[in-house]
């Protein structure tokens, strides 16, 4: 029997659910007996090449850029998990959620005090660039997401005891001290 | 400035606790408290300068920036908007030129918008200048803003005065009574004095006592034993202090409204009685903001109530010693939970306190303090006047005595009326001239939507308690969103937000209620409603969080029929729009539509 297939994105995000993922050590050896990547920083796979078993989506989605990956995610994934608090809430850079996206683009561009020199007041706007959103969403308002993974970044111990328990079918057993933050 | 700031500190005996009346008289002179006023104010008090904007933040009525010559607050709570609060929202803006939120160019009229005021039976209504303007219409408005364009002093506006003591020269409001129903209880015919000539003739044991086999219970809604309250006070050591909660606050009720221009002597009389009882000698009327415009008037009342010595030194002669001040509050619901009053009493942020210590073991200062409600204090006045054995034969086994309603909403009869505990919802609605009936918010956003199959219920503390407030919602509304969504705005707007499931939870709950009403959402979101509402009653400190999600909780359960046509039965659904959400940022940049039309062809 081929392995489960895993796919990891990191959306707005900043990329520490992914280094909590390598925070499970010496497990990483186990992890690739058990599964195979596909898409995903971990191996530098740029787009789908199979069909996965598992997508893992860090970061909320603040751009159109995110929406599209999140539902290429979607299309080819069977099981979505959104992992950590951004992706779960929209995390931080759900605090420019309130205010307007046209002072935030604003204050990037022009106004903010580590703005160099912007004399022409140039604000991007290439077709190529994604559009921003008018404010951050998490992933479960874009598509359908089974599974969330809380935390920031979650612990890593926990990342393993769910994936072991999707990919074996084991029940899953998570201790309190795992998800309470306080 | 300077010098104006620090006679207003002076005033108040350089005293921190009284930042609240410091910071209303600072607001009152200059029209907003300034950052200067704060840094000044801080160091005169000797407190840091985070502590008074803590408190200066805190509140509705407090501003930090000017608000117009004239402010005017609108209430847009639920009965204000059925009686028309569109139309005269609308006409404001239009001719003011300004929307609500905001100041006209010259500074002149400010437009706002804010909680019940306390005028259900007489909406559209709206606070200019801390003046009452009720019923209002379109013609209204018109007459209102030509005057204030030629800047006729707001008082002058009111041409004509309400019934009783609103028309009284230091209340000279327009604000009606509506008193459709007297009981024989609190408004029933009463003489200044004679409960607390019995009382002082007594010993505080016995007042207790008789407080205690009148069973009466707590009028603000929770109905705990009064007479209990006052022995566990009186049991405490040292000073003691006693408060009347007049913060009503819960949208729909207006009942103490009435009894504080009707029956103020009975309620001062009734805190001396429960002075008397517990052994204090101060006492504090904490009076919601709105009602300001009765301050002087009670001020008064006090003054004569000294005069002929039922307050002051040696009350009628039998060598006890008490009196009465008034504490404003500055526009926040929560201060109506009585822990909450009494941080705000003591100048600070109105956050409910952990308890135990309950109040009566330490309360105001950290001393014993007794917080009763406008309405438990007159009818201790009625009590001790004609004793517990009377006032027994009224009402049910469990809810001795009479209960003011404050009734709004679709009915021909809205006002006070002074029922006996006991009274089925179908005769109040004959009572009121309720018809076409589709639910009744029975007290409050916080308590019950109730349907028709269950109008045979009884008003009483064993049945259907409440503190006052009936809604009466008729078939033409949509309960969800002209009633729901506007209490789940209301008490995400009122969470102090100490408790986090409180703060984020009636937020989440707001914008899930709004997904059901656009009609975006699925079976699972109402499932997910339920069991939030659940966790949210379970986890925080103080009523509000405790009964916010009844709104929610009690349609999904009375009207499922309402959710049902609404929400989808697939699997997931999103509301997401993508060309929506793009929009406010290409326009920001410079990108042209036709650019994210073809983006968005490529991302579907």
């Amino acid at each position: 029997m081929s392995k489960p297939i895993i796919a990891t994105t990191s959306l707005a995000g900043c990329f520490g659910c992914h280094m909590a993922i390598l925070d499970i050590d010496a497990r990483i050896l186990q992890l690739i007996d058990l599964v195979e990547f596909n898409k995903s920083p971990i191996d530098d796979i740029k787009t789908f090449t199979k069909e996965c078993d598992i997508g893992i989506i860090e970061g909320g989605c603040c751009n159109s850029e995110n929406i599209h990956v999140l539902k290429e995610f979607r299309k080819h994934c069977k099981i979505l998990i959104s992992l950590g608090e951004c992706a779960i809430m929209g995390g931080l850079p759900a605090l420019r959620n309130g205010i307007d996206v046209k002072e935030c683009i604003e204050e990037a561009y022009l106004n903010g005090p580590t703005v160099g020199k912007n004399t022409e007041r140039i604000l991007p706007n290439d077709e190529e660039l994604p559009m921003i959103l008018d404010k951050v969403y998490p992933c479960h308002e874009i598509v359908k997401i089974d599974y969330y993974l809380p935390g920031c970044p979650p612990k890593a111990d926990l990342i393993w005891a769910a994936v072991v328990a999707l990919v074996t079918g084991d029940e899953l057993n998570i201790p309190y001290e795992l998800i309470k933050f306080d | 400035m300077k010098e104006k700031i620090i006679s207003i500190v002076e005033a108040h005996g350089s005293d921190a606790s009284r930042l609240m009346d410091i910071l209303l008289d600072v607001q009152t002179e200059f029209g907003c408290v300034s950052t200067d006023a704060v840094s000044l104010m801080a160091t005169m008090l000797r407190i840091s300068e985070v502590d008074i904007v803590q408190t200066l933040s805190f509140y509705h009525f407090f501003n930090t920036n000017a608000v117009g010559k004239y402010a005017v607050y609108m209430n847009n709570s639920v009965v204000s908007c059925m009686m028309g609060m569109k139309d005269v929202v609308d006409e404001f803006e239009k001719q003011t030129g300004v929307k609500f939120g905001n100041t006209t160019a010259d500074g002149k009229i400010g437009l706002y918008y804010t909680a019940c005021i306390g005028m259900n039976d007489q909406e559209p209504a709206a606070l200019i200048n801390g003046v009452v303007f009720n019923e209002l219409n379109r013609q209204k408005v018109r007459d209102i803003v030509a005057g204030m364009k030629v800047g006729i002093p707001v008082q002058d506006m009111v041409a004509h005065y309400g019934d009783g003591n609103n028309a009284n020269p230091l209340m000279k409001s327009m604000v009606h009574n509506n008193i459709r129903k007297a009981g024989a209880v609190v408004l029933a015919d009463y003489t200044l004095g004679i409960g607390i000539a019995k009382a002082l003739t007594s010993d505080a044991k016995s007042v207790i006592n008789e407080m205690k086999e009148s069973n009466l219970r707590g009028r603000g809604g929770a109905g705990f034993p009064t007479g209990m309250k006052w022995d566990f006070c009186s049991r405490e050591t040292g000073v003691h202090y006693i408060i009347c909660n007049a913060d009503e606050g819960e949208p729909g009720t207006f009942k103490d409204r009435v009894l504080l221009t009707e029956r103020a002597y009975m309620l001062f009389e009734g805190m001396t009685i429960g002075g008397f009882a517990i052994g204090a000698e101060e006492g504090i009327l904490y009076l919601r903001h709105e009602y300001t415009y009765m301050k002087a008037y009670l001020e008064n009342v006090l003054k004569d109530m000294r005069i002929k010595n039922f307050l002051g030194n040696n009350i009628l002669g039998r060598g006890y010693n008490f009196d009465i001040r008034i504490q404003m509050g500055a526009g926040a619901y929560v201060c109506g939970e009585e822990s909450a009053l009494i941080e705000s009493a003591e100048g600070k942020r109105g956050e409910p306190r952990n308890r135990p210590p309950f109040p009566v073991q330490k309360g105001y200062k950290g001393k014993p303090t007794v917080v009763n409600n406008v309405e438990t204090f007159c009818s201790a006045t009625r009590i001790i006047e004609k004793g517990a054995a009377w006032y027994n034969t009224l009402g049910t086994s469990e809810s001795a005595g009479t209960k003011l309603l404050s009734i709004s909403g679709d009915c021909k009869f809205p006002g006070v009326y002074e029922i006996e505990w006991g009274m089925s919802i179908n005769a109040m609605l004959e009572m009121v001239g309720g018809e076409n009936v589709q639910a009744v918010q029975v007290a409050g956003p916080s308590g019950i939507c109730l349907p028709p199959n269950q109008f045979h219920r009884k008003i009483a503390l064993e049945d259907l308690p409440t503190g006052g407030s009936m809604i009466v919602i008729g078939q033409q509304r949509d309960i969800l969103k002209d009633v729901v969504m506007n209490f789940m705005e209301f008490f995400a707007d009122e969470s102090c937000g100490s408790c986090v499931t409180c703060r984020s939870f009636n937020m989440i709950l707001r914008n899930a209620i709004e997904k059901v009403v656009s009609g975006h959402a699925i079976k699972k979101d109402v499932e997910n409603m339920q069991a939030w509402s659940e966790i949210l009653r379970k986890t925080t400190r103080c009523g509000l969080g405790q009964t916010s999600s009844n709104p929610i909780s009690t349609t999904i359960k009375n009207f499922p029929e309402l959710y049902d046509a609404r929400v989808k039965d697939v699997d997931y659904q999103s509301d997401f729009d993508m060309q929506k959400s793009v929009e406010a940022s290409c326009e920001a940049v410079g990108r042209s539509s036709l650019i994210h039309e073809l983006a968005k062809v490529n991302i579907n």
